[in-house]
Parts: C-alpha cells; structure tokens; sequence
C-alpha cells in the first residue's frame, strides 16, 4: 500500500493556489472589514484594517526589494532576510538532529527496559510543559559556565539545545511506538532465528517502526524551527530570524511592511525544513509499504 | 483413548536420533484469576527423521501448542522434548528446524529474495552463498520470476510459498508448520501439497504439521497424529501407507487407499462412539 500522491507539479499548483487564496482574503477583508476591526466585549477578534496593523500584500513583497534602512544604500531586504533565514535554518537543523538522535536512544532504551518505560516517560511527557522562556535563561547561563580547552559555549548552541528540547518529544513517542509494532508472528521468527535484541532491533523493529517515524519527524522538525525563533528572541541571539522579528517590529510605526519580511523568512524557513523530512521519506519509501495481506 | 496409540507413537522406521521426541509432555497455561487451562497432558510422540507427521484435532486441542513447544517458543509445564538429540532450546540454537505459520509473515519491506535470505544474513552467510541459495530456492517453489518483486505483489499462495522456501533456506533437517494452507483456497492449496511433497522428497526433512484438514493430512503424512481436546492429549496415531512421497501424483488422490485411510481418521476424530457429533472445527472434507 504505498499511497499514491498526486503528481508533483499538481502539488506545486495547489500549493501556489493556496497561497493565492491567502492574499485574496487578506485583501478583501483589508478593502471590506470596519477600520476598527471586530470587537467583541474587550477582545478583538479580527484585527484593525488600516495600513499599519495590515499593509498591502503587494506593499509587503515590494519591501523585500528595498534596502534593509529606507534611506541608507543597505543590501536588499530579502538578502538579509535569506541570511537570516538560512542562519536560523542551521541552527534549527542542529537542534533537529541532537533532538532525533536523543528521542531515538531513549526509545530504543524504553523498548529494551520495561521498567525503564514506566520510569521515564512520565518525565518525558512533564517536559514538555516546562514553558520554554523559563528555560532558555538557564540554559545560557550552564553554558556559559561550559569551557573546555580551546571548546567554549556559545550562544548559538544555547539556542540549538533548546530546539532540541522540543525536538526531542514527537521522536521519542513516535519511536517508542514504532518499535513496538512489528507483529508476535515476526518477533518470534526472530526468536527461532536465535538471533538477540541487538539483530532484531535492527532488522525488526527499526524498520518496522518507519511508518510511526517519519511524522514524528516532521512534527519534530516543526518544533526545532518555532524553539529555535523563539530561543533566539529570549537568549538574545544576533543574526537570526527570531532576533530580526523583534528588531523590525520596532520600526512598524514607520514602515508597516518591514516587519512582516522576516515573517516570510520563518515561513520559508519552515517549508524548507518539512521539504527536507520529506526527502527523507522518499528515501526510506521501501519501509512504507503496508503490511502484507495474509 | 484408544489402546493402540501409545504402541503407535513409535516411528515406522528409526535411523539415528529421532528428529523429534516428545516425552510425558504436559502444558499448563496458567491464568489470572486462577483458572488454569491444561493445553496439553501427558503427550508421547517419536518422529524418525525424514518422516513427515500431521498433527489433527478440534480447534483449542493443543497443536499448536505442541508445535511451538517443540520450536522452543514455550516450554512445556512437564515432561521433556528433544530434537535430533538435543533438547529444544539447543535445537533451537542450532537452527535445527524451520518454521512456517498460517500468516507467511514475510517482511514488507524485503523483496523476495531478501526475505528467503533473511535467516541465512542473519546467521552471517556471505552474499555469494546467500544468492546462490535463494536462487536455489526460488526455483525450487518455483517463483524464480519474481525475486525482486515485493511481498505486497504476491498472492497469498505465492506468499506462502515464499515463507516455505524461507523455512528451507538452511537445510533444516526439521520442518515445522501450523496450518500453512490454512488461508488458501481449495486449488492452491492442493497444489500447495503437492509441491510440498515434492520438496520434502528432494530436502529429505522431517516434517510436523498442523492441519484441519483430513484429506490434507492423509495426502501429505506418513502418519497422522489424532488429538482430542480438553485436555489436550493424543487420541490416536494412524499410519498411512501411500508410499514413499516419490510416488505421490495427483492419482493418488483418487485411489482407494486414500479413502481407506480418509475413513480411519475420521472415524477416529469423531471418537469411538459411532455416531457421536462431529469433532467441531474439523474440516470435513
Ligand atoms: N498463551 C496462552 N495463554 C493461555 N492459554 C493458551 C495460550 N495459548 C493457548 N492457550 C490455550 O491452550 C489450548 C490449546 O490451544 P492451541 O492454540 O494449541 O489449540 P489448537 O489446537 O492449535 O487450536 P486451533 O486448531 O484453533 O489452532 C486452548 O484452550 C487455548 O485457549
Ligand atoms: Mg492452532
């Protein structure tokens, strides 16, 4: 049962579409809605329509074509949003990768150990609800007390070991389940093989598990991205996107459609990072073929 | 239970070790609220290498239990089995047997071939030997045509025959199998046996199989073990004289001997007393 997707250029069209729509909508309610948006008792449902609180789209794409400072000879905004975008990618990637190698040892390890299961994943699952501002300060601060010989801690790893933080949790879950799916039919062949848990794990359950992995994956890639904007806005770190978000709200007063560019730069940063898990459940499609009917 | 059986339980000829010896076997599957269920009592069997034996009975007697016991995927409550001499867990170490079961089992994501190799690349078979072996064996199940194929592109005959050549795959001198044509239709299936024979007679192994089917187990064995449920135990040991698997055409099916012996098991199955109900979950035909 390998799902058959629909062509890709097909996909690429709907996706174009979509976002088509996107902008259809945001004009039209822009042209259309009251100027002072919808309130509802204090709350405000759908925001304010003037040019500051929503610039024109085409206003938005337009900045991307101007110099970073309006008036300066700057590089172009979208050069600096690219950079920024790619600086924030790698960081995210590195985030990503500590996150998945982690949940799949603790997986593996919960697989092994029963009652390593029962003692961990209640931890695991807590962890996830400690609010990711409170840690990234401390996270900085152990870092920097972090030097070994010419190695020290910089910020940037502060930034990726927290999108791993979040990274981590999908995975582990994801695997855990995985690897606790292939059939009793198939774990006893490998019991009259007599082969152990190590040559079961690796050609029993790691592939079996391909199908629970791969959204895990994606979710995990998510979390890294949105950890990584958010850790770099709370421990400071220069040359992202996170930073350039904050940075640029601040000069919204004056030029509403500046702020929004390092938007677009998350965005981007976020189809490349599914793109890529995406590349990788191309690559492992053998591992996706249903069961087999008896 | 029926006096004969226990002078039956012996093989029809014996050459070295048995290729399997179950002794005094008795299994309890103990349950939570303490209802314990005795799968199996007191069961005796030999099996002389090369011969192949059936295993039939109601639903719920014991064969498969009996069959997992002897692969060492259970060990039994009392009693002993051995396996060409040694007991069941080193037989099983040794990989002295090859198993099949009623779903073939095969790994989606091997082809074929890699399936049929699986045993021999885990057991560290360098590749040259592994293809030329898997070769070997498709064609001896006769699905060379389709080693690259996934098992998701097979029908469940082919698939089956897949997971045999699997079992095969390290000349085991035993071959155990549960109901492996149990999910075939009436065609396959027939033609399922008879391929099985064939690669019995050109393997030389031993064979325990579990079957539902009397015309099934009197076509393939030499003999057919009759069991009877609650507890599990050994009713009868009918031995059939069709000839040495060479022999065994489609013909065979027709001949009157095949009736006779169709006759004895299931008179026996359905107990001493002429008469009585059908053993349920006994395939009649
Ligand atoms: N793991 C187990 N735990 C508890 N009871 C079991 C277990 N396995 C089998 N039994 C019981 O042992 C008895 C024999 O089961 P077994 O599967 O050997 O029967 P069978 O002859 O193979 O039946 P069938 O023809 O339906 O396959 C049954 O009463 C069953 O409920
Ligand atoms: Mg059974």
């Amino acid at each position: 049962m390998t799902r058959t997707g629909s062509p890709l250029g097909r996909r690429v069209l709907l996706g174009v579409l979509g976002v088509v729509v996107l902008a259809a909508i945001w004009e039209l309610y822009k042209a259309l809605g009251p100027a002072t948006g919808v309130v509802i008792g204090d709350l405000t449902v759908l925001p304010r329509t003037s040019d500051l609180a929503m610039p024109h789209v085409w206003d938005m794409v337009a900045r991307l074509f101007r110099p970073v400072r309006s008036a300066g000879d700057d590089e172009m905004m979208w050069q600096a949003v690219l950079q920024a975008s790619f600086f924030s990618l790698g960081v995210a990637a590195v985030g990503w990768f500590v996150g998945v190698v982690v949940g799949m040892v603790l997986a593996i390890f919960m697989q092994r150990f029963r009652t390593a299961e029962s003692a961990l994943l209640p931890w695991i699952v807590l962890s996830q609800t400690v609010p990711l501002i409170a840690i990234a300060p401390l996270v900085k601060r152990w870092g920097s007390q972090i030097e070994i010989g010419s190695f020290s801690w910089e910020n940037w790893m502060s930034v990726a070991l927290i999108a791993s933080y979040l990274a981590f949790f999908p995975v582990s879950i994801g695997a855990l389940r995985g690897l606790g799916s292939p059939d009793v039919n198939h774990v006893e062949l490998m019991r009259t093989y007599s082969v152990g848990w190590w040559a079961t794990l690796v050609r029993l359950r790691l592939p079996a598990s391909v199908p629970y992995l791969l959204p895990a994956l994606r979710l995990a890639a998510a979390n890294a991205v949105i950890g990584t904007v958010v850790a770099e806005v709370s421990i400071g770190l220069r040359g992202g996107i996170g930073r350039m978000i904050v940075e640029y709200a601040a000069a919204a007063g004056g030029d509403p459609a500046k702020p929004w560019a390092p938007i677009f730069g998350a965005v981007l940063v976020g189809l490349l990072a599914a793109g890529v898990v995406a590349l990788i459940g191309l690559a492992l499609a053998r591992y996706r073929r249903g069961e087999t009917p008896a | 239970m029926s006096t004969e059986s226990s002078a039956q339980n012996q093989p029809i000829a014996s050459t070295g070790p048995a290729a399997v010896s179950v002794t005094g076997v008795g299994k309890v599957f103990a349950s939570r609220k303490g209802a314990d269920v005795t799968a199996l009592e007191a069961v005796d069997l030999t099996i002389a290498p090369g011969e192949f034996v059936s295993l039939i009975g109601p639903s719920g007697c014991g064969k498969s239990t009996l069959l997992r016991l002897i692969a060492d995927l259970d060990t039994p409550t009392s009693g002993s089995i051995e396996v060409f001499g040694k007991t069941a867990r080193q037989a099983r170490i040794d990989q002295a047997y090859g198993i099949a079961f009623q779903q073939a089992g095969l790994l989606p994501w091997r082809t074929v071939r890699a399936n049929i190799e699986l045993p021999l690349e885990l057991h560290k078979v360098g590749k040259a030997e592994r293809g030329a072996r898997s070769s070997e064996l498709l064609s001896l199940v006769g699905l060379a045509d389709f080693a690259d194929k996934y098992p998701d592109q097979l029908s469940g005959g082919m698939q089956q025959r897949v997971a045999i050549a699997r079992s095969l795959a390290e000349s085991p001198g035993l071959l155990l199998m549960d109901e492996p044509f149990g999910a075939l239709d009436e065609m396959t299936r027939e033609r399922m046996q008879t391929e099985l024979v064939r690669i019995c007679a050109e393997t030389g192994a031993a064979v325990v199989f579990v079957t539902h089917s009397i015309p099934e187990a009197v076509f393939l064995s030499n003999r057919v073990v009759v069991m009877s449920p609650r507890p599990g135990r050994i009713r009868d040991v009918i031995a059939v004289d069709l000839g040495r698997a060479e022999g065994r055409g489609e013909g065979l099916r027709e001949a009157d001997s095949f009736f006779e012996a169709v006759v004895a098991v299931r008179e026996s199955l359905h107990g001493e007393a002429a008469g009585a109900p059908a053993a349920r979950g006994v395939d009649q035909r």
